[in-house]
């Protein structure tokens, strides 16, 4: 296997399979939350019990799977990014490829701009799919609602093109926080404390940047 | 050979090199001393490009590296090793994962032709039967060994080695340079050391540089290093008054 199909393999190991534990923690109470604030602000006997599932699913796929996960995706992996690139740098392992002419930016980063590329919409899928499951269990267990209800409104007003506009965000997301890192661990100057500011920068920023591209997406394909 | 001529560099408003020429035979350990800060590393780095020089030439073998564009430079740079002070052997990759590196990415050698390559090339350092150690299980000296086989990896035409001694007892040290003058001498290659280490250039230097104040001081060898009367030489050299006593006996001798 080339080095790059190597390098690529671990990025989606790392970027992908090792987020799974905290996007499914993180997604199944945020689904179980929502669906429990939703329900508790729905007194009205005007609004048919099924709005539940119809706000919990529409709030998960627009907003909390793909901004709230990427948000904290750019804690995990942007802050390890921009350490572990940080760290080649300072102890000269960037110049080593350099010396040995290797595009050092290419060799380091487009895996992982790959990687997070591939794998961030699957990660948001599932994170959607948990969401949704969280509500279940929050509204069935709690016997605020029946099954059937909370499914109806999951299947209520279901529009395909949300879930388009989810995985742009996301896949927007997911080159904001790896390029950002990348370039703040690739830049850093100094010693292990300057890795370790350049790796809480690369988090602000990302953050902020998400934030912005999250408003500019949204006026482009929602309205 | 590689063959510098007036190098000048600055950063931001000091001047770190001024007209910096000397010529680094091939088949010979060229050292660079002096004291920390003088400017002989950046010298060095200018050299394999790490720094863009503000003015003079690079003459790698007649090949103006000063003047050429990023794929000539790496064409060039396939032909340098480089041992590195830290070692700076990728942490991720084992011994030999970091020994097969260069070969994986610029050689069109067959997985078999490359594994004996790397087998090779950790003979030669001692390292036989290491592959599978991750760089933070080696020792230091282990570790540079392992940087020594990576340098030489590509058959380079051309080695460089930034305080390849830093941090090592002496016994290892001596090691390292027996490492670094055997690959020199057997291979025909130029090799251009930094270092401040005194046993090395006693040991090693087979034309000495020495930088002061971001000039070419002084040009010797390791035999004409005690007997010269620079102040600085002899500040930087005999700093200590063990290596005095040892200097006044040497000259006694030597009359």
């Amino acid at each position: 296997m080339s080095i790059f199909w190597r390098m690529l393999m671990d990025e989606l190991q790392f970027i992908g399979i090792n987020s799974i534990p905290i996007v499914a923690l993180m997604s199944t109470f945020m689904g179980a939350v929502i669906s429990l604030q939703t329900a508790s602000n729905m007194d009205s006997p005007l609004l048919p019990a099924y709005t539940v599932g119809y706000i919990t699913q529409s709030s998960i796929i627009l907003e909390f799977s793909p901004t709230i996960i990427s948000l904290i995706l750019a804690g995990k992996v942007g802050s390890n990014i921009a350490s572990e690139i940080g760290t080649m740098r300072i102890t000269e392992q960037i110049d080593a490829l350099e010396i040995m002419g290797v595009n050092s930016i290419n060799h380091l980063m487009l895996p992982k701009i790959l990687a997070s590329i591939l794998y961030f919409p699957v990660l948001i899928v599932f994170s959607m799919f948990l969401g949704m499951f969280g509500g279940f269990l929050a509204l069935v267990i709690s016997d605020l609602q029946t099954t059937e209800t909370y499914i109806l409104g999951l299947r209520s007003w279901f529009d395909p093109y949300n879930i388009f506009y989810a995985l742009t965000k996301t896949v927007a997301f997911g080159f904001i926080i790896v390029s950002i890192s990348s370039f703040y661990g690739y830049y850093v100057k100094g010693g292990s404390l300057d890795v370790g500011k350049a790796s809480t920068k690369a988090v602000v920023v990302s953050s902020v940047v998400i934030l912005i591209a999250n408003f500019i997406i949204t006026k482009l394909m929602l309205l | 050979m590689i063959s510098v001529r007036n190098i000048n560099k600055t950063f931001g408003k000091q001047q770190v090199l001024y007209d910096v020429g000397a010529d680094f035979q091939s088949g010979r350990v060229n050292l660079i001393i002096g004291q920390s800060g003088q400017g002989k590393s950046v010298l060095a780095k200018c050299m394999v490009g790490l720094h863009e020089v503000d003015s003079g030439q690079i003459l790698f073998d007649g090949r103006d590296f000063t003047s050429m564009d990023k794929s000539d430079r790496a064409e060039i740079r396939q032909e340098i090793g480089m041992l590195f002070q830290g070692s700076a052997l990728f942490d991720s990759m084992t011994v030999e994962e970091n020994v097969k590196f260069p070969l994986s990415m610029f050689t069109k050698m067959t997985k078999k032709e490359m594994q004996d390559r790397v087998d090779f090339c950790l003979d030669r350092v001692n390292l036989q039967g290491r592959n599978a150690l991750y760089p933070s299980e080696c020792s230091g000296g282990m570790q540079k060994r392992v940087g020594i086989a990576r340098a030489i990896a590509m058959n380079p035409k051309y080695l460089f080695c930034d305080e390849p001694n830093s941090g090592l007892d002496p016994k290892t040290a001596i090691v390292i340079d027996s490492l670094i003058k055997d690959i020199t001498y057997e291979y025909g290659i130029t090799t251009i050391v930094i270092t401040h280490d005194m046993n090395s250039v006693m040991e090693i230097g087979d034309n000495v540089i020495f930088i002061h104040q971001g000039k070419k001081w002084w040009e010797g060898d390791r035999h004409t290093i005690i007997t010269t009367d620079n102040p600085e030489i002899e500040a930087f050299v005999f700093a200590s008054e063990f290596m005095k006593k040892i200097r006044s006996s040497l000259k006694e001798r030597i009359k």
